[in-house]
């Protein structure tokens, strides 16, 4: 893969997130106003100081006015961006770039997204006029195709498996306890998770992510800038995007059990950051962890495991939040809840928050570790969008 | 000398035990069981299926024209024989049309055919899908079903395998059933006045096709007599003047009354179990009664249908009357709380239509990559407007892996999917039917079939879906044979 990178170029210097929920009093302009001025207040600005701004939307709102009217821009460059789930990355990605190309001092990304509005359950894709023979599963039951899978081509027994995905599940709820934005703050028994209702395959409702409305936002500078806007910037160390072809939903040689978009843009990411050792160097990561199975195969794709050992990791608490690489430890797309566009920027929120000392102190990471991941994928097994980040605290 | 080249019938995966009906309302249903078509059917996809198992026998059989009959189509205005024309992949200047409305147009459509000597290779199909209210008679002895018959010349390239001998008609006006346009229900005056009626006009037919073929009664070997008005059915087989073994098992018990579809339906189990030289008939009754007279040839000796109707009716699974009546509309159970599929853009759908209709992908000529749908970029090589045609619809496959999902949109949850690997090549991920959830497995074999997603604005989606190959029963697997000869 071809790409330069732009690691120590560009710095965050303030973040904003919402708390994740069913905001059934909350339109999308508040939620957009909230993390916003949240981001704003962080890094001293104001938004006549922010030279350009992406939104990053999935379906909430059309072009860069969803945004410049509720905060009232005038006269700003304002984007929408749309990327299936990677929608929130993207946005920071546009603007990180802006900001490193020199055509802009300050940049935003907000994501955000009113998902509660539709009146369904689970998401639901805008219709585009269409032949009427595209697929019309849900998310769950593509990503439901990879436990089995998985088990088959590793030797994992049907019951090992559903421990491995309720432990990933249960870890995650157990982390977005801790958290006061997730949109689930409860722990929940792995006999829960094992006897929930199914929605697709063998994957339950708490094998899915949780349905939220929520926003966040970031605000880049040039890194040289950094220390005019805080005294623990966040810089980028890597960003690596990558859209598959859609090769895998009918390449033979596709086999469901890993997706080579997302360690295609891994091994783009560590090369970027200079990362030999992922496991070894990383404090933390954040993971699209959009159902059990997506998390279990992501570890492997991401170089925390070897191929076929994932499994044995998750049930040896290695991605815990107090294990040796904390993954997800702000509950995740499963208990932090998952409004589409927000989701990539709540990621670095996480990074944001833990790497600078700042989580509430019962789920802060202790560590030596400079380094975190965020990882934000969007479509489907076979058929997908890939984006990975490394943010760090020290230059170098 | 015209005649039939080649018949199938099509009859749906589904049986209903008209059991069923009094155990839930105290009264109605009966013995036996009766056919019902899939939730995804329609009397079009039936009309396909019946047609390309017809077609599977003759392969180079390629009609002049396609007409299709039916009583309950899936469009008004719009020609149902059209979309079958271009499920079956046929050429463009073929042409296609619909027998539309009366039951009595099935058997008409197969009678024109047959008489028209001179005029080409007709494909004539007869589909339907026969309702009533709940506990209705109409509901428990109706069935569903089509029936497809390849009609040509005699020197046309493919033998003759039952030459028409000829028949006769006799037209009658008077109320036995009726529906006007947009009702679901039909409905049937006193009993005994159409009995009465059709026995004399099903009997003034029969000695009329005798007379004008030269036959005698006892020279006939097999004969149905088929009709919605079971006891008028079974009084004209009575005075026939044929030993009653001659009299074939109309189906009645096992499928059901097939309206359109049914003088097809049981002439192709007729000819199945015929060997050659042997006169077979059947008499119609719809407002009026019509009979049509053929012997088979030498040629039906080395004539072998791919999916033969007794083996249809043996291998079928029942459902519940809840799902039936659901399937039929007249209950409507909490959907999943998901949007509703969007209707189909006609643009859209037009510029795919080999893929939609005929389920045909692409392969790329350097590489060999399959791509389904086509593509005209190579997923390997980049080659770039470099592809075959590449046909899959006649493809077994086998199941590399599924799932179950409980909540997507579905006319009839849940959706039962799987990724496919085909023979010969190529992978598609695509929805199963005539399945059940639990009976699926990893490596278990598929054939695809022609069937309708869904239906928005009026619009109906159709599109393929793959149905478990069934050893002993469904499928048309290598190991199916003829059973010609049994009973």
């Amino acid at each position: 893969m071809a790409s330069h990178g732009i690691k120590d170029r560009v710095a965050i210097v303030g973040m904003g997130c919402t708390r994740f929920a069913e905001h059934w009093d909350k339109g999308l302009d508040d939620l957009i106003i909230e993390a916003s001025g949240d981001a704003f207040a962080s890094a001293g600005v104001t938004k006549d100081d922010v030279d350009a701004y992406w939104l990053g939307t999935a379906q909430s709102g059309m072009s860069g006015i969803t945004l410049a009217r509720p905060l009232q821009l005038t006269g700003k460059p304002v984007t929408r961006v749309e990327n299936y789930c990677t929608t929130g990355s993207e946005a920071l990605r546009a603007a990180a770039y802006a900001v490193a190309s020199g055509a802009y001092d300050v940049a935003m990304a907000v994501g955000a997204e009113k998902v509660k509005d539709s009146g369904y359950q689970g998401l639901n894709a805008f219709p585009i006029p269409n032949d009427g023979t595209a697929r019309t599963l849900t998310a769950a039951a593509m990503f439901s195709m990879v436990a089995p899978a998985y088990g088959k081509k590793y030797g994992v027994s049907e019951d090992q498996l559903t421990e491995v995905l309720a432990r990933i599940s249960w870890k995650n709820h157990r982390n977005g306890a801790l958290n006061p934005r997730a949109q689930f703050r409860k722990e929940v028994s792995t006999d829960t998770i094992c006897a929930s209702p199914r929605v697709a395959g063998r994957l339950g409702v708490f094998d899915c992510a949780g349905v939220a409305d929520g926003a966040a936002s970031a605000i880049v500078v040039r890194a040289e800038d950094a220390h005019r806007y805080t005294d623990k910037p966040l810089y980028v160390k890597a960003l690596s995007f990558s859209a598959g072809s859609g090769s895998g939903l009918i390449d033979p040689d596709y086999d469901y059990t890993w997706f080579p978009e997302c360690a295609q843009t891994a091994q783009d990411a560590y090369r970027q950051a200079g990362i030999t050792d992922p496991r070894g160097q990383l404090a933390m990561a954040e993971v699209h962890d959009c159902f059990t199975p997506t998390e279990l195969v992501l570890m492997e794709d991401l170089g925390f495991a070897d191929r076929g050992t994932a499994w044995k990791e998750v049930l040896a608490g290695t991605f815990d939040l107090t294990g040796e690489l904390p993954v997800n430890p702000d509950g995740g797309l499963k208990s932090f809840g998952h409004p589409v566009g927000a989701s990539g920027l709540r990621m670095f929120f996480e990074a944001w928050l833990q790497l600078r000392g700042e989580a509430t102190p019962e789920r802060q990471i202790t560590t030596d570790r400079t380094l975190a991941l965020t990882h934000n994928l969007g479509g489907y097994p076979g058929e997908m969008v890939s984006f990975v980040s490394v943010v760090g605290t020290e230059l170098g | 000398m015209r005649g039939i080249v080649s018949i199938a019938g099509y009859v749906p995966y589904r049986r209903l035990q008209r059991s069923a009906v009094a155990q839930l309302f105290g009264k109605g249903g009966g013995k036996g069981t009766r056919s019902v078509a899939s939730h995804d059917e329609d009397t079009t996809t039936m009309g396909v299926e019946a047609a390309r198992l017809a077609l599977r026998s003759v392969p180079d059989a390629a009609p002049d024209a396609i007409w299709f009959a039916t009583a309950t189509p899936a469009y008004l205005d719009k020609t149902n024989a059209v979309a079958i024309h271009a499920a079956l992949r046929q050429p463009s200047t073929a042409a296609a049309f619909d027998f539309g409305g009366a039951l009595r147009s099935g058997v008409g459509a197969l009678q024109a055919s047959l008489a028209a000597e001179g005029t080409g290779t007709t494909l004539v199909v007869v589909s339907d899908m026969r309702d009533g209210l709940p506990t209705s008679t109409d509901e428990a002895a109706g069935g569903d079903g089509a029936a497809a018959v390849v009609v040509a010349d005699e020197g046309g390239g493919r033998p003759v395998i039952a030459e028409y001998l000829g028949g006769a008609s006799v037209s009658d006006e008077f109320l036995d059933r009726w529906r006007t346009p947009g009702e679901r229900r039909s409905k049937v005056w006193e009993e005994r006045f159409g009995e009465t009626r059709y026995l004399q006009v099903g009997i003034e037919a029969w000695e009329s096709a005798l007379e004008s073929t030269g036959l005698d009664a006892r020279q006939v070997d097999q004969v149905a007599v088929t009709g919605m008005h079971a006891r008028a059915s079974r009084a004209v087989a009575g005075k026939l003047g044929v030993e009653g073994n001659i009299v074939v098992d109309d189906l009645a018990s096992s499928v059901g009354q097939t309206g359109c579809a049914h003088p097809g339906l049981v002439l192709a189990s007729m000819l199945e179990r015929s060997g050659p030289g042997q006169v077979v008939a059947v008499v119609t009754l719809a407002d009026g009664a019509d009979v049509l007279i053929l012997r088979t040839t030498d040629a039906i000796s080395s004539w072998a249908p791919a999916d033969p109707v007794a083996r249809q009716i043996a291998g079928a699974a029942d459902i519940g009357y809840g799902t039936f009546m659901t399937w039929r509309g007249m209950v409507t159970p909490e959907p999943p709380r998901r949007p509703e599929p969007q209707r189909v853009s006609a643009s859209a759908a037009w510029r795919s239509e080999e893929w939609k209709f005929g389920f045909v992908g692409s392969r790329d000529r350097s590489s060999g990559a399959v791509h389904l749908p086509p593509s005209r970029v190579s997923m390997r090589g980049g080659a770039v407007d470099d592809m075959d045609p590449f046909d899959r619809a006649d493809a077994e496959a086998t199941i590399v892996t599924y799932t179950i999902d409980r909540m997507a949109y579905s006319p009839s949850p849940p959706v039962v999917f799987a990724v496919l690997d085909f023979d010969g090549g190529g992978r598609f991920p695509v929805e199963l039917t005539d399945v059940d959830p639990d009976e699926v497995d990893i490596g278990d074999r598929v054939t695809m079939t022609f069937r309708k997603l869904f239906t928005a604005d009026g619009i109906h989606d159709y599109f393929w879906k793959a149905k478990p190959v069934r050893s002993g029963g469904r499928g048309h697997g290598a190991n199916s044979t003829s059973d010609r000869g049994e009973t």
